[in-house]
């Protein structure tokens, strides 16, 4: 491939999806503008551009940031090693897998979030409530694609592996575990995003911490505009931990 | 070649040259409709250095064959024993080819091939060396540092069968590699074992279908029976060696093709007539 082909196959996504972007927002603002789009329920993106400046220099948004992302980061690692752990036990003792796997599918469709009060009768009006809430409701997903991904390893890897006389700890280590790793790592995808949807929804809720205090605060005030930019920010942690996540997941797992 | 110009039935090795003698072998199934035989009373030696191919029509056991041989299936009866030493599971002295696409997605090809060496502990350089060894004996140079999702179909059975090389085993153990492959990849890729069998004086059992593919590569062909698997008839080559794919062309080819075919086809209008009984009998869906 030649060198202009190479780079344009590589900087064409990027440049499809920001001018998709661009022109969603035009075509908000226009429908706005022309009244076709309530002004009071959605404000025309550029009030929400031009909010920005007064969001991140009045409303301290750099900590509050910092805050809901640290806070994900611990519920992440949290869910990581606790849902892949659980999902590697499961799927190793089948008495456990068949006892609580219906019990942890369930769980994935709970609304963990409505049982704050008593998250907050433990843990108190903490950070640990929001942590904790995000690290059980995400919990689910990460542990059944744990199971999926190990159990799912091809019956020829796994012969290859006998045929090389491999102990049962080996074979799991160099053979079921790095095979299982693409549809754990969609689990922690998903167990990220529910991780984030439930911090955020909890910040809000109790009115404690980072972003989802500030969305909260800003909605309070009918500052639709601010809500909207501060709703951005979430979107930015997303964004962060989505990128993060795929430079691991392609360290451990160069090529497919 | 007898005197008559007809092709040899082959005799067993010598079972004082035996690497691999595989002695009375009946494997039973436990299906709904019944126990099922897959394979009954199979005996084969397989002499040092010798290249033995096993053919048979689909659903006569040649891969439940390979997999009792190879220590992966245990539940049956009789004996395998490698160089005299009786053995109830996977054994190092035996290396296995797959015949799906088995080398790991996430290790380069270097790294597949040095799998082998890296669970003995071989030292990191030391076991990188070896590993190239046996990726140039493939054929497979310069692509060391690539993911076989990066290879075609036959270079990662090229990578499969290096790997397994590179455990050095004293039998290779190779059921159909080459079955997904194409019909001219698979000549090129035959000549590529012939070779290195020759070179390293590889004692090999390959299971197959393929009737050239047999001939062209072995020095005996067994013929199996539709299920039950027994053995019908043991084909001795006598191609001259050092053998290529050139050798298909040959008048004498041609002959040993059409004998094993006459005993195979047989077998084989039988399994699919056992097929379609099988399939008159389930409901339409």
């Amino acid at each position: 491939m030649s060198a202009p082909a190479y780079s344009h196959r590589l900087l064409a996504p990027p440049v499809v999806g920001l001018g998709a972007l661009i022109l969603f927002f035009l075509a908000v603002e226009a429908l706005i503008r022309g009244g076709v789009i309530n002004r009071f329920i959605v404000p025309p993106p550029s009030e929400i551009i031009a909010s920005f400046e007064r969001v991140i220099v009045e409303e301290d948004i750099l900590n509050r940031f910092l805050l809901t992302a640290t806070e994900c980061l611990t519920a992440g690692v949290m869910l990581t090693v606790c849902g892949v752990t659980g999902g590697v036990l499961m799927q190793r003792y089948q008495l456990l897998q068949r006892a609580c796997e219906t019990w942890v599918a369930a769980m994935a469709s709970a609304p963990i979030v409505l049982m704050y009060p008593l998250f907050m009768v433990i843990f108190g009006r903490s950070a640990w409530t929001i942590i904790m809430i995000g690290f059980i409701a995400a919990l689910p997903p990460v542990i059944l694609k744990t199971i999926e991904g190990i159990s799912g390893t091809r019956r020829v890897l796994i012969n290859v592996g006998r045929s090389f006389n491999l102990t049962p700890r080996q074979l799991f280590w160099k053979i079921q575990f790095p095979a299982a790793l693409p549809t754990i790592f969609v689990g922690i995808r998903l167990g990220l995003i529910f991780a984030l949807i439930n911090v955020v929804g909890v910040e809000f809720l109790i009115n404690f911490g980072g972003l989802g205090q500030l969305i909260n605060e800003l909605a309070e005030r009918y500052d639709l505009a601010g809500t909207y930019a501060a709703i951005c920010f979430v979107i930015l942690v997303s964004v962060l931990f989505f990128m993060s996540l795929e430079k691991a997941e392609r360290w451990l797992r160069p090529v497919d | 070649m007898s005197a008559t110009g007809k092709p040899m039935e082959g005799r067993e090795a010598n079972p004082a040259d035996a690497i691999l003698v595989a002695d009375d072998i009946v494997v039973r199934f436990e299906t709904p409709e019944g126990p099922v035989i897959a394979v009954d009373n199979i005996s084969l030696t397989v002499a040092a250095g010798e290249f033995l191919s096993v053919i048979g029509p689909s659903g006569c056991g040649k891969s439940t064959l390979f997999n009792v041989i190879g220590g992966l299936l245990s539940n049956h009866q009789g004996r395998v024993t490698v160089a005299g030493e009786t053995i109830s599971g996977p054994h190092k002295s035996i290396g296995m080819v797959f015949q799906e696409e088995s080398t790991f997605p996430w290790r380069t090809v270097l790294d597949n091939v040095a799998f082998p060496l890296e669970l003995v502990g071989m030292p990191k350089a030391q076991r990188g060396e070896r590993a190239r060894h046996f990726i140039a004996l493939v054929g497979l140079d310069g692509f060391e540092n690539r993911y076989p999702g990066e290879l075609s179909g036959g270079m990662r059975q090229r990578v499969s069968l290096a790997r397994t090389l590179a455990s050095e085993p004293k039998i290779l153990l190779m059921d159909e590699p080459f079955a997904a492959l194409d019909e001219q990849t698979r000549l090129l890729l035959g000549d590529k074992v012939l070779q290195i069998q020759q070179q390293l004086k590889q004692t090999t059992l390959l299971i197959t279908h393929n009737i050239t593919e047999a001939v062209q590569m072995s020095d005996r062909v067994l013929v199996m029976t539709y299920r039950p698997g027994k053995v019908k008839r043991v084909v001795d080559i006598k191609l001259p060696r050092p053998r290529t794919s050139e050798v298909v062309g040959s008048d004498l080819f041609g002959r040993y093709v059409a004998q094993i075919w006459s005993d195979l086809r047989e077998e084989a209008s039988r399994g699919m007539r056992d097929e379609e009984a099988h399939a008159l009998q389930e409901p339409p869906s």
